[in-house]
């Protein structure tokens, strides 16, 4: 039993989490690399023009995946704020503050990209429908996070500080959609419908899934190497980094 | 239970008059960024009226903002809060006290200044009440959501600013439903659901924040 656990936790240290990262992070560039190649040449090249759009459609093959990551990423840095907080492991700080600058990426890229697509579409760079609103709100909340982390200097109360807001913040994201999505019903005025599902074409789904798989499996290559800069940074004094460093001069 | 938050609040509350400077610079900040609009976006009362809600309410978040770092920093500063946190009783029952005394120093004042300013933006009568109303319901959340942030914050470099990024797009839900029941209200659609759904949010927010807050203020006193 004890031996179970042993091997269940032998990675949560950043000692032997961070050999583990450098062997797996060239894997993950791979795989990224070779999703994102299909998946940009199955949306450029197989995947028909839309009906409606045209050509200019193709952005989705950035835009969605984009859109999905910058919510996951809340989600699974909710996680490792979480289990830090339960099981006070180092590692599960060290992975939130790692993943969220990725994470304000994919939310501001979605916003970017949605406003490129929204101005030959609708005429319009941004409009304040629900969807939109709820990802400006959730890039500000990773802003937030960056922010207070970065504020605090000693890393452990960073960490700590961090991951009770971004519980706070993961329990408040469905409060605030909900009631952004409420209040954009009312103000219907402007609005664009975005929820109408469009009837799309088998190529172009697949073409969207391999991006966002691409997307994953960047995020995942850039968070471990994110982590492995700040256990470097924050675990400098120990024996294992001085080696390190000896061993590579 | 209810000796120990009364205590609380009667200490926050005797602290807080003896410094009403404090709290007559937070209404007068309400009252001016309020006046400003009109100011900025001319005095045509059509305009206005449409106006009134969403710069009443905008202008009750900043103001809650403004006197939010004050509500554990002092207790910080001179030892008082760790004292706190060593007592007996939990610490989120502290801490709802303290929420309720800062809403009683900060939130009510802008409940009563509120319909005058209203009067400002020529709302009528109805829409001035129900202003009122909502901001009654609401400010609670805004203290109790508030206070998250405050500890969060607590003895950290830029303090007030970084304050302010984390605590107002938590604070949007009640924005929403506030100036939305106002809205209702001129539309004449009826602010039941808006002011139901914003009771909802206070119970809510003064009920579960004080255990984040809690966390937050161990964490700073480590």
């Amino acid at each position: 039993m004890s031996n179970r656990l042993i091997n269940w936790f032998r990675y949560a240290s950043p000692q032997t989490f961070y050999p583990l990262a450098g062997r797996m992070i060239p894997w993950f560039w791979g795989l990224a690399a070779i999703f994102g190649v299909a998946g940009l040449g199955v949306g450029f090249l197989l995947a028909p023009a839309d009906a409606q759009q045209g050509e200019g459609y193709r952005i989705i093959f950035l835009h969605v995946p984009a859109s999905w990551m910058s919510m996951f990423i809340y989600l699974v840095m909710a996680f490792w704020a979480a289990t830090g907080l339960a099981f006070n492991t180092r590692l599960s700080g060290m992975m939130a503050s790692a993943l969220a600058p990725t994470g304000a990426l994919f939310a501001f890229l979605s916003l970017w990209t949605g406003a490129l697509w929204g101005k030959p579409m609708w005429g319009t760079w941004w409009v304040w429908d629900a969807r939109l609103t709820s990802e400006l709100i959730l890039l500000f909340l990773y802003i937030g996070f960056i922010a207070l982390q970065a504020a605090i200097d000693d890393p452990r109360r960073a960490d700590k500080a961090g991951a009770i807001l971004a519980l706070v913040g993961v329990v408040n994201i469905p409060i605030i959609y909900f009631s952004v999505q409420w209040w954009n019903t009312l103000h219907q005025g402007a609005s664009v419908s975005l929820t109408r599902a469009p009837s799309m074409a088998a190529m172009m789904l697949w073409g969207m899934l391999l991006c966002a798989l691409a997307c994953w499996m960047y995020s995942i290559a850039v968070a471990l190497m994110r982590v492995r800069v700040i256990m470097l940074e924050r675990e400098r004094h120990t024996d294992w980094v001085r080696a390190l460093l000896a061993g590579r001069e | 239970m209810l000796s120990l938050i009364g205590a609380v609040i009667g200490r926050d509350l005797r602290l807080a008059m003896r410094r009403q400077a404090d709290i007559v610079a937070a209404m007068f900040f309400f009252i001016i960024v309020v006046s400003l609009f009109p100011l900025g976006v001319g005095p045509e009362p059509e305009q206005l009226r449409r106006l009134a809600p969403g710069v009443l309410w905008v202008a009750a978040l900043l103001a809650t903002m403004l006197s939010l770092p004050r509500l554990f920093a002092d207790d910080h500063r001179d030892g008082t809060l760790e004292q706190l946190a060593l007592a007996p009783e939990p610490l989120a029952l502290i801490v709802l006290g303290k929420v309720i005394a800062h809403w009683l120093v900060a939130g009510l004042p802008l409940v009563v200044l509120a319909p005058v300013l209203g009067i400002q933006f020529d709302l009528a009568t109805d829409a001035l009440a129900v202003l009122t109303l909502s901001l009654l319901i609401g400010t609670p959340a805004l203290s109790g959501i508030g206070a998250i942030g405050a500890a969060l914050t607590l003895g950290v470099r830029g303090g007030g600013v970084l304050l302010s990024l984390l605590v107002l797009p938590l604070y949007i839900p009640v924005l929403i439903f506030g100036a939305g029941a106002v809205d209702a209200t001129v539309t004449g659609v009826g602010a039941q659901a808006h002011l139901s759904l914003l009771g909802a949010l206070a119970l809510g927010g003064v009920f579960f924040a004080p255990w984040p807050t809690a966390a937050a203020l161990r964490i700073a006193l480590e």
